[in-house]
């Protein structure tokens, strides 16, 4: 095909959270153009939020994202506190660790099972998996059903959660049902093993490209809910109130979701991130899977993403049952959430299952929500995503059948486990011809 | 033959759906009763004609109306998959303000201005306003709430496949509650949309320790000013009043040109 001139289009992708488009311009058997579209509708939750109570915001901005509705409450809960000048007990940090933990363990496990695993078996979806691997689909089902009672427990339910609130929880998880979420985790290790096996059979496109890799870093744990803002090429930390350098958003008339940039033109951000920047703080059972999957000391492949999930499922679940242990250690109190409402701005991060995720918020004398912004991982890693297609494709397009080459695309952009819905804020490729 | 099912989503976090795959007991069962066609969250696969179609998400843009007219079209039952296709949602409180000013506290000014001249991507940014689908097609069945109940949507399926009319109570939240042995939100000294707004919740977000703030729709029929009063003897000013019922049904409340049945009930 060296001499061709065609286009790939690649229309709304599907097993991608959202809707967007890849689209590459071949001319005369090289690549003209790579452009990813996202063309997701506006819902303008930074403007719709203006004239919202301190309270309101965390419970309605969870409605961002289906999938990420409990790190976009605890990131708008982090920042409402801040703004407010509320500082949450060591009982309610700890509860919402686990909420969160419970989402990454619900978000990677919908991810590696349903959206990537088909891709890598050469089948559209997991629905002929039922038939040809019964016992894999089995044991994926299972493990979403574990990761979603977790959340139910610790938040009242699995989807937009109303148990949390700003300073604490209005309704306290039962111990008995905490108990029981532990014995499900530790009956649920073998599925781990059998997952992480998976994991080592998929291979890899060989496809890499070196990147700046962001997110949290905590001094004394694997940062997941918390910590400042770390980049690979820095070296270093920012505050999460200085996100705006970091971020720095812009907007592209194809694409409905802002970009963002660092150091480079493209930066990424993610469980591959995460694992690159913070290794050493994983669980050592996590990192012992890390070093089977050959994520030491780290990978610039993107794909391994979803090899960096199954670390992070592996590493989730034994930080939880850490977690629990200390929760059941100690006596659950119900706390006074009451507080008097004050004008002020606030800023909360914390990592989500696609990356760090920001939420800024300000409000007016009467505790009246007057801007709002909110910066989520995909409009973070977009350009990062295109940046690699550009890469990518002129070896793809010499080396790869166009099904292929639309397929590898895919997979690219599923790797990112994109979540667009709430980055409007994915994929079509076109072969145009 | 079995009937095909096929999912749509328009502007939506997508959390209706991924609450049906959710229905982890009950979905390798399902899954032999029917065939689902599409479902792009979860599959690559697709087909030219439906017997029932899920609709998630409200419609803001015309491409978007276009789209599911044509879904429509194709589709021998049509159901409303939770708040945004069914009531609007949070998103429609977007309505009270100009298209251009949301662009603009989104985008900044520069970028709008741009963007929405930009011969070759102008459709992308033509917002019109936050529409529930009944607006633009009829809707045969609504499966209410954000999200919906999953076992709100295994008995419709388990009804239409049977070939008999499924049946939704036609009661506010408040008597749920009542039957859920709750202590009344009010009686905590605090306040609660639960008696206007449509059951079928279980009265989950009280039962857990909140309120209801309504995302079910309100009742048709409801006595709107009895509980507007029952508020305001609550402590709730006016503006306060409107802004909680405006949290989740504010397109309910909005003036508009309905070309399809309206969301009047579950029943066809």
């Amino acid at each position: 095909m060296s001499s061709e001139s065609f286009t790939i289009a690649v229309n709304h992708v599907t097993r991608v959270e959202g809707h967007g488009s890849i689209r590459i311009n071949v001319k005369d058997g090289a690549v003209d153009d790579v452009k990813l579209c996202i063309v997701e509708a506006h819902r303008f939750f930074e403007s719709f939020t203006r004239g919202m109570s301190p309270a309101e915001i965390p419970w309605i901005v969870g409605r961002i994202c289906g999938i990420c509705c409990v790190g976009h409450q605890l990131a708008a809960t982090k920042a409402v506190e801040d703004a407010q000048g509320l500082v949450p007990s060591a009982q309610t940090i700890l509860l919402r660790e686990l909420l969160n933990l419970s989402q990454f363990l619900q978000s990677h496990t919908l991810h590696v099972y349903f959206l990537a695993v088909p891709d890598f078996l050469g089948v559209q979806s997991v629905l002929p998996l039922a038939r040809s691997h019964p016992d894999v689909v089995r044991r994926a089902l299972r493990l979403k059903k574990l990761a979603n009672d977790f959340t139910a427990v610790f938040g009242g339910r699995t989807l937009h959660p109303m148990s949390n609130t700003l300073l604490g929880w209005r309704r306290l998880p039962s111990k008995d049902a905490i108990a029981d979420i532990r014995a499900r985790l530790v009956a649920a290790l073998p599925d781990l093993e059998a997952t992480v096996a998976i994991a080592k059979s998929l291979p890899m496109p060989p496809y890499e490209r070196e990147t700046e890799y962001v997110s949290l870093k905590h001094p004394d744990r694997y940062a997941l809910y918390d910590g400042e803002i770390y980049s690979s090429d820095l070296g270093a930390t920012v505050p999460v109130r200085d996100y705006l350098s970091v971020t720095n958003e812009y907007t592209v008339a194809h694409s409905t979701t802002k970009w963002s940039k660092w150091h480079r033109d493209a930066y990424a951000t993610g469980a591959l991130a995460r694992v690159n920047n913070n290794f050493a703080q994983l669980r050592p059972a996590a990192q012992e899977v890390a070093r089977e999957l050959g994520l030491e000391p780290r990978s610039i492949n993107p794909y391994a993403n979803n090899l960096a999930q199954v670390v992070e499922i592996v590493h989730c679940a034994h930080e939880s049952l850490a977690l629990i242990d200390e929760v059941l250690d100690r006596d659950l109190v119900v706390e006074d959430l009451s507080f008097t409402p004050r004008a002020g701005r606030g800023f909360g991060a914390t990592e989500v299952p696609r990356g760090i995720l920001f939420h800024d918020y300000t409000f007016d004398e009467d505790a009246r929500c007057v801007a709002a912004n909110a910066v989520i991982p995909t409009s973070q890693n977009v350009a990062n995503i295109e940046a690699d297609m550009r890469a990518f494709a002129p070896a793809m397009v010499k080396e790869l059948s166009r099904e292929a080459l639309t397929l590898h695309m895919e997979m690219l952009l599923r790797a990112y486990d994109p979540c667009i819905s709430c980055s409007v804020h994915m994929l079509d490729v076109t072969f145009v011809e | 033959m079995k009937p095909k099912i096929a999912f749509f989503d328009f502007a939506s976090c997508e959390g209706c759906q991924l609450a049906i795959l959710n229905v982890e007991d009950a979905l390798l069962d399902l899954l032999e009763r029917v065939d689902i066609v599409e479902f792009r969250e979860a599959l690559s696969e697709k087909a030219p004609r439906y017997d029932i179609a899920f609709i998630e998400g409200s419609i803001h843009r015309e491409e978007d109306a276009d789209r599911l007219r044509d879904i429509r079209a194709r589709s021998r039952v049509l159901v409303a998959l939770g708040a945004c296709a069914a009531i609007g949602n949070v998103q429609a409180r977007s309505n009270a303000t100009a298209p251009a000013v949301n662009l603009a506290r989104v985008y900044g000014e520069e970028a709008r201005d741009r963007v929405q001249t930009d011969p070759d991507h102008w459709p992308l940014w033509a917002h019109t306003r936050v529409r529930p689908i009944s607006d633009v097609v009829e809707v045969d069945y609504y499966l209410r709430g954000c999200p919906v109940v999953p076992a709100e949507f295994v008995k419709l399926v388990t009804a239409l496949i049977a070939g008999s009319e499924p049946r939704f109570a036609r009661e506010p939240v408040c008597t749920e509650c009542k039957r859920a042995g709750n202590l009344c939100v009010f009686a905590r000294g605090e306040t609660c949309l639960g008696q206007v707004t449509w059951a079928g919740c279980g009265a989950i977000c009280v039962t857990q320790g909140y309120r209801c703030d309504g995302c079910r729709g309100l009742l048709p029929g409801a006595n709107l000013e009895a509980h507007r009063q029952i508020l305001r003897d609550a402590g709730l000013d006016d503006a306060t009043i409107d802004d909680r019922y405006d949290l989740f049904c504010s397109a309910q409340r909005q003036p508009q040109q309905r070309r399809g049945a309206g969301p009047g009930g579950h029943a066809r």
